[in-house]
């Protein structure tokens, strides 16, 4: 068991329509420090507490994107700036951005997947001697449903965008994210990929890779589960032989592939 | 030493001396929890004396049935397992875990739950229920995050074990490996022995604490006539298992295995009603539940037992990950038989039987694995012709 510690809300941004961004300070102490692709457990004092990834991590200061789906998730898109929050973590496995070194990168994200994308691209961006080239791709539902517009590294990482539904005023792609695949430019043999996603979209981009040649071993991707504790003791994150808040969120394909074949396992 | 591998310290008491040990336990401060009769079930709870042990009574089992059935030898260790388990005391169906506060400037403090653990002393811990007690150690405190409570109670507790010398007609410790003979992590094991030469139990220590205690009772030193009979009682009772698993890694079975009809067959009778995982002497899942007081400035996170089983056991946003009945019998078995190795490195089923009891359209988890091994037999010799 872990109990919640104190963290302040410093900013609010509405994101899109059921999205916000929430910027945490520590009240007091700070938790151990988080990596990219880790999650939090946050909690919404008397409602209760969800697993948010970290979309950016400055110093002590934390940021999670919450889509409102529920009590604890509409609690926290809510929250006004000033109040205290819970924050339990880091937990899970992060992204392991240094394994990829001298590799071509290829990020890809669909809809709020790119939350815990963001200080991936961003922790790439700030060494780009490490690596070959960046790729990001983003896949949204509509135009509206795209986070982060605007944001500095959008632009510096070049990312190609595509939405499920175009509106009126969209000149952009419209299809599935593995359409962008084709236009991204990396060498598969010499390429490391990161996915998050729903998991049908997952599934896809991996395979779609694969096919390409990137290595199974490459390609990690993050799963989503119900999460309860985030310490291994509630059970309810099981895939397979797998303790997602444990094992997971960030799994390497060659893992998860066999386990997401079998129809609700 | 007479041939026998019995600690040398093994000593001999009577009915008096159960008594005794009760009395010395509690003298230590201990709540003693131990078998008594009660409801038309043998339970477990908190007993003061020897008295109200169920001497006299043993237990029929079958699938989706438990009887008690008086006996006439006055046994008080001739049952098998109740519906019950010792995860009741050390990982309790509901507990809170924090409260916090908020204050006017809404600041919050959250204040860990310390309530006092009581220093339990189990008195009738079966061997297979002795490696429930491990493994859940393994689950709750194993990992890089403890539960300190857990661990707090867990470390506090006296346990007594109890070889078993009356399997039920749903047991199968020996194909799990966990008894009839006590394993190791006791600190007084006991043989209940009832022939010519009177009622009696061998009592050896397993611990610093479980020496000082039998050096306290009034006991005799073992003689050998005693010490072979508790071994041949453990001995045929290891023959009289009312069950067996296949005799295959049922951890590759079950990998092997998640596709097999089989599994349509038994959610065709499964209710989901999550029995067995709340009588799982090793099913440790739970949930977590906020509350707040009417003024809203003080809430309390408590958690408790959840079976997975539950179709929103596995809720996220686009709805439950495991949806159909199938799905949820499918991972209770493979978890309990396979995946809990990968997780944890040991199998989370002990072969206490209670599953088989318990379940109110009589599912055998053996004869499920039974079927499973046959079917895939099958699918490997259609292959291979």
């Amino acid at each position: 068991m872990t109990v919640p510690v104190p963290y302040r809300v410093v900013a609010h941004r509405v994101d899109t329509p059921d999205t916000a961004t929430i910027v945490l300070e520590p009240a007091d102490a700070a938790l151990p420090p988080f990596a990219p692709g880790q999650f939090a457990m946050v909690y919404a004092f008397g409602v209760g507490d969800i697993p948010l990834s970290v979309c950016d991590i400055d110093g002590p200061r934390l940021a999670h994107t919450v889509r409102t789906v529920g009590a604890v998730s509409g609690a926290l898109h809510d929250v006004r700036i000033g109040r205290t929050v819970g924050v339990r973590g880091p937990f899970g496995t992060g992204w392991e951005l240094s394994e990829a070194e001298g590799r071509d990168l290829v990020v890809v994200a669909g809809g709020i997947g790119l939350a815990p994308l963001r200080p991936l691209v961003l922790a790439a961006l700030a060494t780009p001697e490490r690596y070959r080239r960046l790729n990001v791709l983003i896949g949204g539902r509509t135009p509206d449903d795209l986070l982060y517009c605007g944001e500095p590294w959008q632009a510096a990482a070049g990312v190609r965008v595509t939405v499920d539904r175009a509106g009126p005023a969209w000149t952009g792609e419209v299809g599935l994210v593995t359409t962008l695949i084709d236009r991204a430019d990396f060498e598969p043999p010499r390429t490391a990929a990161f996915i998050c996603g729903p998991e049908p979209m997952i599934r896809a981009t991996a395979a779609d890779l694969v096919h390409r040649g990137v290595d199974p071993d490459r390609i990690r991707v993050s799963l989503e589960r119900t999460m309860h504790c985030g310490t291994g003791h509630c059970g309810h994150c099981q895939l397979g032989p797998l303790l997602l808040c444990r094992d997971g969120p960030v799994v390497g394909w060659t893992r998860a592939e066999p386990l997401l074949m079998v129809r609700e396992l | 030493m007479t041939g026998c591998e019995r600690d040398s310290a093994d000593a001999v008491i009577d009915k008096d001396g159960m008594d005794a040990l009760i009395t010395i336990l509690a003298a230590r401060g201990r709540t003693v929890v131990g078998p008594t009769v009660r409801d038309g079930a043998i339970i477990l709870a908190e007993i003061s004396g020897g008295a109200e042990l169920p001497y006299g009574w043993g237990v029929e089992l079958e699938a989706g049935r438990y009887r008690l059935v008086a006996r006439d030898d006055g046994a008080a260790f001739a049952h098998s397992a109740g519906p019950q388990s010792w995860k009741t005391f050390l990982h309790p169906p509901r507990v809170r875990e924090w409260s916090a506060d908020r204050d006017a400037d809404g600041t919050i403090v959250v204040t860990a739950d310390d309530t006092p653990v009581p220093a339990y002393a189990f008195l009738g811990v079966r061997p297979c229920d002795l490696r429930a007690i491990a493994v859940q150690d393994r689950v709750l405190t194993g990992g890089r995050y403890g539960d300190s409570a857990y661990r707090r109670r867990r470390d506090g507790a006296f346990l007594v074990a109890v070889e078993c010398t009356e399997p039920g007609a749903t047991c199968f410790c020996v194909s799990m490996e966990t008894g009839p003979a006590v394993g190791p992590g006791y600190d007084l094991a006991l043989t209940e022995v009832l022939d010519g030469d009177g009622h009696r139990f061998l009592v050896r220590a397993g611990s610093g604490e479980g020496a000082a205690v039998l050096a306290e009772l009034p006991s005799r030193a073992a003689d050998s006539a005693t010490r072979s009979a508790a071994r041949d009682r453990v001995a045929e009772a290891a023959d009289r298992m009312g069950r067996t698993m296949p005799l295959v890694d049922l951890r590759t079975l079950m990998r092997e295995t998640l596709d097999a009809e089989r599994w349509n067959d038994v959610t065709s009778r499964c209710l989901t009603c999550g029995n067995c995982t709340m009588v799982c002497p090793t099913c440790f899942c739970t949930t977590v539940e906020d509350v707040t007081d009417l003024t809203g400035d003080h809430a309390e996170r408590w958690r408790h037992w959840e079976s997975c089983f539950d179709r929103d056991f596995t809720h996220v946003p686009t709805g439950p990950v495991r949806d159909s009945p199938r799905s949820r019998y499918r991972q209770w078995a493979t978890h309990k038989l396979g995946t809990w190795y990968d997780q944890f490195g040991s199998s989370g089923c002990v072969g206490c039987g209670r599953c088989i009891v318990w379940c109110p359209v009589g599912i055998d988890i053996t004869e499920e694995a039974h079927a499973l091994n046959r079917e895939r037999g099958r699918s490997t010799a259609q292959e291979a012709g």
